[in-house]
């Protein structure tokens, strides 16, 4: 499989991340080096095997569900660059 | 070179605990070497004096009451992927433009709390993505090693790579690094300094800034095995806030040191035997092989079939764990935020202008991978494959094989900016062939100095172990550092 320059587009898109048209040219030629690459995955008979969810055998650690942790909004958004009395601010969403 | 900083951490802590010398004489020793080395290496991209100076003052206080911990008076470089309480933490990235957080990863609070002193902060790939440290948006990181006779700039490897720097030249004590592909492996061999991987769960994750999860784990590079041992066993626990820690009690790594290799397996798996792989490297191999034979140990060759799929899963698995975890960088919460006319142009500017060129390639393989339609053919295929690579491993062990013994690196230390490498982000990405399988397994691997090459290079070798056995890996990495001794750059910097 491999990729053109509007799915480059569209993936810029999903990622969030702003690609200029000479950036998306480049990167067409790069992905697909790399989906090249990971194609000899495919003589891989895969057939039967299950896909790995955990590297190392262990059950999921529980805890009760108490507050542990917390009154920290200061903290939170000290190191946030547009703040309002410890809100985060972002531009108008819903007009 | 000062004399203080030319002790390993074993002999630094005989004479601290002698009150032959005093962990602030030993810390300034390093402030002065760093302050005259590190224009030239770019080892460090924060160095953190004053809080040094004061945690090596109290570390005196502790050891005059005879009441040291295990790294008392020890200065230690950080990697800039763990969190520092209120110091520079930024995984060398600008989208964490003067991110400070308030809190302190659980391998850096493990040192502290055995009373090691930090010296600052060291230079990395972007987020690791990378095995050169040319992605830090620092700049790149020099190889305090060079060849015979040459003044050419090398790369120290990556993404650790101001951390084996930093330890080769003797600007820390020790280092904390991470692995993920190779990270602590790669950079070790470049540099002739120690580095292990260990198995995943044993370090926490907690505090670390994430790249792949499922397959980041810390440890530490040092200058000889015993240093790597003795700082294992502090920056590893159990804890409660990374669920996938691990909980079993910390050996101690060090005891290992000298034991007998007699009656050991030691697993050859031929599949490491790469086409284009220098002469020089089957040599080494050979004559590790011929080392540990002497030591005792018993030589079987094995299969592990799927590795050469290690890589290309890698590819598929990481940048999709990444994609994920650094959908986080949106220009709220922390760090840099460009603006833009509405939300969505918010996001992608910022994102945009904060991440390096290898972190958008990987965002974005990640996010196509994951994608609707593609999901089956990319990331289950090759989590599939994964499961294939752990069952290699496990069939050899199950075999009775103790450790596997393989070359660390297809090559020794390549040039800064080397146009063949730039050229093609794969390329890049067969440096870690022989390290990538063990991350994929989650299996323990130790990266220890075998020889020099032509070129007056360090190469290393690896020893794979099977989960939480790091200290075969310490005692049989022992044994080929007394036969191979030990390496260090001459100093031009």
């Amino acid at each position: 499989m491999s990729v053109d320059f509007a799915t480059v587009k569209r993936v810029a898109r999903l990622a969030r991340i702003a690609v200029s048209e000479e950036e998306a040219n480049r990167m067409v030629g790069e992905l697909n080096g790399i989906l090249g690459f990971v194609e000899q995955l495919s003589e891989v008979d895969v057939e039967g095997v299950e896909a790995m969810t955990s590297v190392t055998p262990m059950e999921m650690k529980k805890r009760r569900d108490d507050v542990t942790d917390g009154n920290k909004a200061a903290d939170i958004v000290s190191n946030a660059p547009v703040t309002d009395q410890n809100f985060f601010l972002v531009p108008k969403v819903v007009e | 070179m000062s004399e203080l900083t030319s002790l390993t951490i074993a002999e630094a802590r005989t004479k601290l605990r002698a009150k032959e010398i005093k962990a602030t004489e030993l810390t300034e020793a390093y402030i002065s070497a760093i302050e005259a080395a590190n224009e030239k290496l770019n080892a460090y991209i924060k160095v953190t004096p004053e809080k040094a100076l004061q945690m090596a003052e109290a570390s005196d206080a502790r050891l005059a009451g005879g009441k040291g911990g295990a790294l008392e008076g020890i200065p230690l470089g950080i990697k800039d992927l763990f969190a520092t309480e209120g110091i520079h933490t930024q995984a060398c990235s600008h989208i964490l433009d003067g991110f400070k957080p308030h809190y302190e990863s659980t391998v850096t609070q493990n040192l502290w709390d055995d009373g090691a002193v930090m010296l600052g902060k060291l230079n990395m790939d972007e987020f690791a993505m990378g095995s050169s440290n040319e992605t830090s948006y620092y700049g790149a990181v020099i190889n305090p090693w060079r060849s015979g006779g040459s003044n050419q700039q090398l790369v120290p490897g990556g993404s650790s790579g101001g951390s084996a720097a930093a330890v080769a030249a003797h600007l820390c004590a020790g280092a904390t690094a991470t692995d993920t592909g190779g990270s602590i492996r790669q950079p070790a061999a470049f540099t002739g300094t120690v580095g292990i991987k260990p198995t995943y769960g044993r370090c926490s994750r907690w505090g670390t800034v994430a790249f792949a999860s499922s397959l980041d784990q810390a440890g530490p590079i040092a200058r000889d095995v015993r240093d790597a041992a003795i700082l294992l066993r502090s920056m590893a626990s159990v804890d409660s806030k990374d669920t996938t820690s691990v909980d079993l009690p910390v050996p101690d790594y060090e005891a290992a040191l000298g034991q007998s290799l007699k009656g050991m397996k030691i697993g050859i798996p031929d599949e490491y035997r790469v086409d284009g792989m220098p002469e020089e490297i089957e040599t080494l191999w050979q004559q590790g092989i011929a080392w540990l034979r002497d030591a005792g140990a018993e030589i079987v060759n094995i299969s592990l079939p799927h590795t050469k799929y290690a890589l290309p899963a890698y590819y598929i698995v990481a940048p999709a764990e990444a994609s994920s975890n650094l959908a986080r960088y949106d220009g709220v919460r922390y760090g840099l935020r460009v603006d833009g006319k509405d939300i969505v142009d918010m996001y992608e500017k910022t994102r945009a202008a904060g991440f390096g060129k290898e972190v958008k390639r990987r965002i974005m393989i990640g996010t196509y991978v994951l994608s609707a339609g593609y999901y089956d053919a990319y990331y289950i295929r090759a989590q599939k494959v994964r499961t294939l690579i752990k069952r290699d491993f496990e069939l050899a062990f199950n075999a009775g094989i103790d450790a596997i013994l393989t070359p660390a690196t297809p090559s020794s230390a390549f040039g800064v900016a080397d146009e063949n490498l730039a050229s093609d982000p794969v390329k890049m990405y067969l440096n870690d062939i022989f390290t990538v399988t063990v991350n994929m397994a989650g299996l323990p691997g130790i990266a220890v100095p075998a020889g020099l090459d032509h070129k007056g290079l360090p190469l290393g070798l690896q020893l794979i172990g099977k989960p939480f056995d790091e200290e075969t890996l310490f005692k049989t990495a022992h044994v080929i550092e007394q036969a191979a001794g030990r390496f260090t750059p001459a100093k031009w910097w």
